[in-house]
């Protein structure tokens, strides 16, 4: 059997906040009322609905999928969770993908959440169980550990500078002031994140995201339903996940080869054979500056080691030839965490519909990348989409 | 449909403080059995050696030490010791705690490192921390060999090595 072609039909997005006095359930409630609006349905027109949302500990609230069942618009109906740690994001859109491509499902809701506030004093303390609990815990570990480590083998396999990377957080914290979600748009410069606290040799804090709540909702609809609801459908046309291995400190870091297998995945189911020109528009996640060249190189959206220079040179500005995270990304947007990833896919399904507003690329985009990372620096989720 | 207007305005700090909430602490332990590959390499440490696992048919020398290959999906045929020393293949230098709280000017820094052990395959670090060594000395490729705790305080723990300092 063939798998049957999938559409974007409807989006919708909440602000993201540091905090925000709304539930998780609220915060779903409002992603998932706007896109149904936005595609002109009601729930009763919803066949089956698929939740992402990262860690529990996040909420201290188990069973996180059932919490958000009512909000998420899943009773009643074929809903389940998903997770894929920070890849979860992009999962959510391909989970969903899986229902309606497999003829299960004509329409179905994507909802992505995050309530990263209810942690106190801080809701990086709830990443410390991710570390192996015997051989790696008792070392008292922190999240930032990993991206610190990460980011100096990224630098040293290039013999790139701090600033070669700053400009990631420059580009993306601008872009997002004209993004309505965002959280942390801001203009800086480059001295400004070199220049701010210094966090985890080589990581400043302006190199990072912040910790956020938002929400984000999608309706995916199979081609024949598509076409009748709106004359400009958007393909979701390829889909790709894969994770490396739970033993991170055994691969090297400076390359993420899970994400060119993801890549690799979706590019193939798309017809992609040369990404670097066929695809006009990325969004790959950027929750540390570094993570956004990091993940061009595995999208194969240039040569490894790369990407830097493309940011230099401006190729990756809203008006460069490859606009990168013209959103402005987890960096400008903010980073709940699920939600961040498909506020993603949502920007380049408006991109290419050319309703992005102020944050409108130039040169009519046809194709677009969406992808996210998370786990020990092992999962790659990455979604293609074509107009 | 251009999205223009989101709802949810968020919360200001003070806001948040007059908010009504509920709050939890929770204590829960956790206690995580060993299993068996681990569970022999936590002896090894305590013996002052670092426990490795060797798969005939790739070859690999694997770090830690694990009872079944998971490229080859076949039991591994041996465990065996390697070096306590190696190389550094990335490190940190790090002023923030797990709970984000930041590091006092007088108190050390966390120099956590990924470190390639002696003995085992190409690429097979493991996560560790450095010591006895100045921040600023420390370099990618740098030599460092485990410290270990006097045998009679070690445990069978990963903190029977204290940290890796330079050779």
């Amino acid at each position: 059997m063939g798998k049957r072609r999938v559409a974007v039909v409807g989006v919708g997005l909440t602000k993201f906040v540091r905090r925000a006095q709304e539930t998780g359930p609220e915060l779903s409630h409002q992603a998932v009322k706007m896109a149904l609006d936005s595609a002109e349905l009601k729930l009763k027109d919803i066949d089956m609905v698929t939740l992402g949302t990262a860690p529990d500990a996040f909420d201290g609230v188990h069973m996180k999928g059932e919490y958000l069942l009512s909000g998420a618009g899943g009773n009643n109906k074929p809903y389940i969770r998903n997770f894929v740690g920070g890849g979860t994001g992009v999962f959510a859109p391909i989970h969903g993908w899986m229902h309606v491509a497999s003829g299960a499902a004509d329409i179905c809701m994507v909802v992505a959440e995050e309530k990263m506030s209810s942690c106190h004093p801080h809701p990086q303390g709830a990443f410390l169980t991710i570390f192996d609990h015997t051989t790696e815990q008792p070392l008292k570990p922190t999240l930032i550990w990993i991206f610190a480590l990460e980011m100096r083998r990224y630098m040293e396999a290039y013999g790139l500078k701090g600033e070669d990377i700053a400009r990631v957080a420059v580009k993306n914290k601008a872009n997002a002031l004209d993004h309505p979600s965002a959280q942390i748009a801001e203009k800086v410069t480059i001295e400004d994140v070199m220049n701010s606290e210094m966090l985890a040799d080589p990581v400043h804090r302006l190199d990072i995201s912040p910790a956020s709540d938002g929400a984000a909702a999608m309706i995916l609809a199979s081609e024949d339903v598509a076409k009748r609801l709106t004359d400009k459908p958007i393909w979701l046309d390829g889909v790709g996940w894969n994770l490396d291995t739970s033993y991170w400190a055994t691969k090297d870091l400076y390359y993420p080869r899970y994400v060119e297998k993801a890549a690799r995945m979706a590019y193939d189911m798309a017809g992609i054979k040369e990404p670097s020109k066929e695809i006009h528009i990325a969004e790959p996640y950027d929750p540390f500056d570094y993570k956004e060249l990091h993940h061009m190189e595995g999208l194969m959206l240039c040569e490894r080691g790369q990407a830097a220079q493309m940011t230099a040179d401006g190729v990756t500005a809203r008006d460069g030839n490859l606009p990168v995270c013209p959103s402005g990304g987890a960096l400008g947007v903010g980073n709940p965490i699920a939600a961040t990833g498909l506020m993603k896919v949502i920007e380049i399904y408006l991109q290419l519909k050319g309703e992005a507003g102020k944050r409108q690329v130039p040169g009519d985009p046809r194709v677009g990348v969406a992808q996210a990372w998370g786990d020990l620096m092992q999962v790659g989720t990455v979604t293609v989409l074509r107009r | 449909m251009t999205i223009d207007k989101v709802p949810v305005k968020g919360l200001s700090s003070q806001e948040y403080e007059k908010a009504l909430k509920v709050t939890w602490q929770p204590d829960l332990q956790y206690a995580w059995d060993n299993g068996i590959a681990i569970g022999k390499y936590l002896e090894a440490l305590k013996d002052g050696k670092i426990l490795g696992a060797r798969c005939e048919e790739c070859g690999r020398i694997m770090l830690p030490a694990r009872s079944f290959c998971e490229l080859c999906w076949r039991p591994t045929d041996e465990y065996l010791p390697v070096k306590d020393t190696g190389v550094v293949n990335t490190f940190s230098i790090c002023n923030v705690n797990w709970d984000a709280s930041r590091l006092k000017p007088e108190e050390p820094r966390h120099l956590p490192a990924v470190i390639e052990i002696d003995g085992a395959s190409a690429g097979m670090g493991i996560l560790h921390i450095l010591g006895n060594v100045d921040p600023k000395d420390i370099k990618i490729g740098m030599k460092v060999k485990a410290k270990w705790k006097p045998e009679k305080e070690r445990e069978g723990c990963i903190t029977d090595i204290l940290y890796f300092e330079p050779v």
